[in-house]
């Protein structure tokens, strides 16, 4: 079983790259929709996915962020990408299992995965 | 909702976006009673709006004139023949308490507690979090103060990596407390 010391542990393996994240110029943002709708739709498995694809692949310069009701509530989940310098790009009807290859597609290599956006939805 | 840890995880929103610093979740089993029990220190609601928490057509936020988080977790409730009850101050805080009738054919499973909190902290790190579970005269308890003790100030609870070390961490602990009252 885990004990809570094991986070020493993790601790002093994290300080050592602690100034990784957050100060790259190339810093991209993941929103995911955490309201009533977005919950009830399934959000919860999507922001779990992205958290485990973002530390298996240990991407530094990725945040994952929640926020409120985005407004569309019939295509949630809802996950929008900020890439600096970049139009927001907003995927819809979300699942756990499109959550890598938009990590390893958009996150990664900077191409949009266009099949799972909002454009292609409508 | 599928679940009650869905509720669960819905509701505290409403505590993080009423700038709660301290939340506390309380989960108690006992015999075919469970009660969730959540206590902010928010902003709390005035007397008219605590009046008008239930309606669905009730909802502080501007994109629409709906709320639905409270009355589908009174529906989940009221369904087993149990209730929900609001109590707030304004400046003070909120509590809103959820009873149900575990035994009831239409009662939501727990589901995943694990995800739940470990999701509620990775939004929120900076809040202070006590999860009590008590079941059959057993507890486990969580309390997110004691982590940022553990981890440092450098460390955020909210990096993958330790986010996903509690979620399994709880997952133990939740499992460990089942198993132990079969």
């Amino acid at each position: 079983m885990k004990s809570l010391a094991d986070l020493q542990a993790i601790r002093d393996r994290m300080q050592k790259q602690i100034n990784l994240r957050d100060t790259s110029d190339d810093h991209i943002r993941v929103v995911v929709g955490m309201a009533t709708c977005g919950i009830a739709a399934g959000a919860r498995p999507v922001l779990n996915a992205f958290l485990e694809e973002v530390d298996k692949r240990q991407l530094k310069n990725v945040s994952i962020t929640q926020t409120g009701c985005i407004g569309v509530c019939r295509l949630e989940p809802i996950v929008e990408v900020y890439v600096p310098g970049q139009e927001k790009v907003t995927y819809v009807k979300m699942t756990p299992d499109k959550v890598p290859t938009i990590v390893s597609e958009h996150l990664v290599n900077g191409h949009v995965v266009a099949e799972y956006t909002i454009g292609a939805a409508e | 909702m599928k679940e009650l840890s869905l509720h669960a995880l819905d509701i505290i929103q409403n505590s993080i976006a009423a700038k709660a610093t301290r939340l506390d979740l309380l989960l108690e089993e006992s015999g075919p009673i469970l009660t969730l029990t959540l206590t902010d220190n928010g902003c709390g609601m005035s007397p008219e709006l605590l009046a008008r928490a239930g309606d669905p057509f009730t909802t502080t936020r501007t994109t629409r004139k709906m709320g639905l988080g409270l009355p589908l977790l009174r529906l989940s409730a009221e369904m087993t023949g149990g209730s929900l009850s609001i109590d707030s101050r304004e400046g003070i805080g909120t509590r809103v308490t959820a009873a149900f009738r575990s035994d009831h054919i239409d009662c939501l499973p727990l589901g995943d507690m694990a995800a739940t909190l470990a999701l509620t902290i990775q939004g929120a790190p900076e809040v202070d979090l006590l999860y009590i579970h008590r079941k059959d005269g057993r507890e486990f308890r969580l309390d997110t103060r004691q982590l940022r003790r553990e981890l440092g100030a450098e460390v955020s609870l909210a990096e993958p990596e330790v986010i996903l070390w509690i979620q399994d961490y709880i997952r133990e602990q939740e499992e460990a407390l089942s198993a132990s009252s079969i």
